[in-house]
């Protein structure tokens, strides 16, 4: 037997054994997956079983080198650890934006210090992380951003608003874009800085999206000092100062790589297979076929779409791991999974007629068909609009013209 | 299995470039569209293809083939459709090497691949009866007759039919006209005198052919695979068409849009190239990412073919639906986003339109195959 081959054999036998059954249900939904963070509570004994499983194997973030809380994979045996997993539709034992987001950018810009203080608290589900970079006058247009963050010796002085901070409220710590320098060209005075939310003059307010429901925040910087270093070597600053749009980018890239691995059809909450649900709240007419031939073609075509995203994702994944980087590419499927995102949901609203459009005594019931098909409107804004992906494509894809 | 190319069949993929490039490119094609060459490809190319092991793709070693395997079969077309390079391939290394190998006796392999792989012989598979892909329409008989047959019926736009010195012809030995069961194959050399062979040039400047056939006798060795369970078998064959098809509209859909992209960054109005007007670089960029999405389908199906070649149908039936969309898409945005030179016949972009067109039609364009993806799932 090979190595992988092995290694296949033991996730097999790991997952069999650690993953409770209540855990494989496949779909993972904002509900129902574990995020972590100090205000976590787990939902079920099962999935702290689940979770505590996993950390103890280096499992929450499996191919994060050991000293930083992971398992150390290589990309071949990630894979094939996901294959498993899906295999028996196993939930993720720990997500967040730590994890997709900020973990990467310090492997690739933190120091030592930096990572051993934040990976590891990342990968135990002790540290919740939000993003702040979007600010009222700063969306499309990021580099634009105005938050003020002055050198004041011993530590930083920030002031200034965010908005779209997506679970502030919730969250421990939040890594955030602040200009360091007004006089420079724009991506040239910006740092990338790491500060606790509960700090003195950090103040958050929620706001309410047309699902009903509030992930969002304002995010408020009314004098908040941030230390230098939270310890030797470990600064609060990532990167150097000024040169956050580095890091920025590069995180965007993995944002992008992540919600660009979304299952289009399937990841949403609701009926899991389009046509079966179709069938089950249509019927079919007298030749044996869906009873609406126009949604029947639809939600085939769909369903190629999906198929053939999905095998993307794979290729540009083995790409990758066969030294083929992903780079803007990640801008296609991030495009392409957030248009695909919102077919489906807004299928699954057709197919689901009047009686997906009504709503429960409390309002729109969270984790409804309604209130997923309403908060898929954002996924091709989030993480840069759909035209935003389309002109990075142009630009750095296609290496097309500037105007 | 990785989803990418090893790097044997990434040399396949330069070596075809180079040699198409070179001895095949568009040029080559328009000289035999003008020149009305009634073959409608060239017999000393063909036969150069040969000698690379390029007719014999897909066939094993011990008949004479290379043995690249499907996926080999779809870096071939997926270069022709880059080029494209007219050539009996199609019909006869794909169609016609699937049957014969995959469902012929040991006889008939015995006597046909090594044919297949030296240039020698040229196939043509002959199903539909109508101007829609509908193979389970089968109203072309064969009635018992003595120890064998007598097929009588008629087929449309058989593929290099005008070509081709061996047909296989699917017929009904029993059932109705639309039962997927009842059908039988055979294998029959297309120069009998019961066949009338009547050449339609397509749009796409390829041949085709109207056959009919009156009477004609035929013996049990002449029957491919199954009587009465041939639908088996003409699923395998069309998969495997669809498959590679799926591959040569996806090098179509590339080379349109290479053209498309260099004449953006080149062409100037309004004082500015064109590529840096935002109207047509999202076009550009969602064509892209089309383009991406196809080919991890094609080369999906084609690696299902190889590995296990009975499940291949659906996923060969999606890839043939994902690359005829984007093929159509891209070859009209090439027209379009050219303005008034893309619809000249001087230029190249117009070729790709009508040819993708045309492999587009053959064997299910995208709605037919929504419709099998749609019923194979039970909606
Ligand atoms: C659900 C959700 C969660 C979010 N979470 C976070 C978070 O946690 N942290 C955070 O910092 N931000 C977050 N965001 C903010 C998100 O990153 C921004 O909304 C996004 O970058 C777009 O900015 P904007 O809303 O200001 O739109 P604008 O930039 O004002 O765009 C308006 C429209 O103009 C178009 N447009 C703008 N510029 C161009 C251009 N150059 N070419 C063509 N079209 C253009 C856009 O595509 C869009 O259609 C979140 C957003 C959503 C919807
Ligand atoms: C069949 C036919 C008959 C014709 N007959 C006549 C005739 O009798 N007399 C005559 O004078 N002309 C005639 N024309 C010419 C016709 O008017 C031009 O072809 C047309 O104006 C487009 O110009 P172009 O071909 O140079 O394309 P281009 O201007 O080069 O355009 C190329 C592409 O770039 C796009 N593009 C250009 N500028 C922009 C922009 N600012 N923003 C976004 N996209 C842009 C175009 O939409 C097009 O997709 C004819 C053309 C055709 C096809």
């Amino acid at each position: 037997m090979s190595d992988l081959e092995q290694f296949r054999a033991e996730t097999r036998a790991w997952l069999a054994e650690n993953c409770p059954e209540e855990m494989r249900d496949g779909d993972i939904t904002a509900e129902n997956q574990c995020w972590g963070g100090r205000q976590w509570e787990f939902q079920s004994d099962a999935q702290k079983r689940w979770f505590e499983a996993a950390l103890a194997k280096g499992y929450t973030v499996p191919t994060w080198p050991k000293e930083y809380g992971g398992a150390g994979l290589t990309a071949d045996e990630a894979k094939i650890l996901d294959e498993e997993r899906n295999r028996i539709s196993a939930r993720k034992p720990l997500s967040n934006f730590g994890i997709s987001m900020l973990g990467p950018a310090l492997l690739a810009f933190g120091t030592h210090e930096q990572k051993l203080m934040h990976l590891g608290a990342i990968a135990r589900g002790e540290i919740r992380w939000c993003q702040g970079y979007s600010e009222p006058g700063a969306g499309s247009d990021l580099a634009s951003l105005k938050t003020k963050c002055e050198d004041k010796g011993d530590h930083w002085l920030i002031n200034g608003q965010k908005i779209w901070t997506s679970n502030a409220d919730i969250s421990d710590w939040i890594f955030c874009l602040v200009r360091t320098d007004f006089d420079a060209p724009k991506h040239k005075g910006i740092t990338f800085i790491l500060m606790d939310m509960a700090s003195e003059g950090i103040s958050v307010k929620p706001i309410i999206l047309i699902s009903g429901h509030s992930p969002f925040c304002e995010t408020f910087f009314d004098d908040v000092k941030v230390p230098k270093a939270y310890g030797d070597g470990n600064l609060a600053v990532v990167g150097e100062v000024n040169r956050g749009w580095d890091v920025a980018k590069n995180l965007l890239v993995h944002e992008r790589g992540m919600l660009g691995t979304m299952s289009p059809l399937r990841g949403a909450t609701g009926p899991e297979n389009l046509g079966g649900y179709a069938a089950d709240a249509i019927g079919f007419d007298e030749t044996g076929r869906l009873d609406d031939p126009s949604l029947r073609q639809k939600i085939a075509q769909a369903e190629i779409d999906d198929w053939a995203y999905n095998l993307t994702v794979e290729r540009m994944n083995d790409e990758a791991n066969a030294g083929n980087g992903l780079g803007a590419k990640s801008s296609m499927l991030k495009y392409a999974a957030s248009e695909l995102t919102k077919k489906g949901s807004q299928l699954r609203m057709d197919i689901g007629g009047t009686e997906a459009a009504t709503i429960g005594p409390d309002g729109i019931e969270y984790g409804s068909l309604a209130n997923t098909w309403l908060y898929n409107r954002a996924y091709s804004i989030l993480g840069g609009t759909t035209e935003v992906q389309l002109n990075i494509i142009s630009k750095r894809v296609l290496d097309l013209p500037s105007a | 299995m990785s989803l990418i190319l090893t790097e044997e069949q990434e040399m396949l993929q330069d070596a075809a470039n180079g040699f198409l490039t070179e001895n095949a490119p568009v040029a080559a094609f328009r000289e035999i569209r003008d020149s009305k060459n009634p073959d409608g490809f060239s017999r000393d190319l063909w036969k150069e293809m040969a000698a690379m092991g390029w007719a014999g793709i897909i066939v094993n070693e011990e008949y004479g083939g290379s043995e690249f395997g499907y996926v080999g079969a779809g870096v071939l077309a997926e270069q022709m459709g880059r080029n494209l390079t007219a050539s009996p391939f199609f019909s006869t290394s794909v169609l016609g090497a699937t049957a014969v190998q995959r469902y012929g006796t040991a006889k008939q392999k015995e006597q046909h691949l090594g044919a297949i792989c030296d240039g020698s012989t040229l196939f043509a598979l002959a199903v539909d009866e109508g101007p829609r892909h509908r193979p389970e329409h089968i109203e072309f008989t064969a009635t018992p007759h003595g120890n064998g047959y007598k097929l009588s019926g008629a087929k449309t736009f058989v593929a290099d039919g005008h070509v081709a010195d061996k047909l296989i012809i699917a017929a009904r030995t029993s059932g109705e006209a639309r039962d997927p069961s009842g059908i039988t194959l055979f294998l029959v050399d297309a120069d009998a005198a019961a066949i009338e062979r009547t050449h339609t040039p397509m749009i796409d400047s390829r041949n085709a052919a109207n056959i009919t056939v009156d009477d004609l006798e035929v013996t049990g060795d002449d029957i491919l695979g199954e009587v009465d369970g041939g639908y088996e078998a003409l699923e395998g064959i069309l998969s495997a068409g669809r498959a590679v098809l799926g591959a040569e509209m996806s090098g179509s859909s590339q080379q349109a849009f290479d053209i498309t992209t260099d004449y953006l960054k080149e062409r100037e109005q309004f004082g500015q190239k064109i590529g840096s007007f935002q109207g047509l670089q999202h076009r550009a960029a969602h064509l892209a990412t089309e383009i991406e999405m196809t080919k991890s389908a094609v080369l999906k199906s084609l690696q299902l073919l190889d590995d296990d070649f009975e499940s291949a149908s659906a996923t060969c039936s999606m890839a043939k639906a994902k690359s005829g969309m984007t093929a159509q898409l891209s070859t009209q945005e090439a027209i379009q986003m050219h303005g008034g030179i893309g619809v000249t016949d001087e230029y190249d972009v117009g070729l790709y339109f009508k040819r993708v067109h045309v492999a587009q039609q053959m064997f299910g364009d995208a709605g037919f195959h929504a419709d099998r993806l749609a019923k194979r799932s039970g909606y």
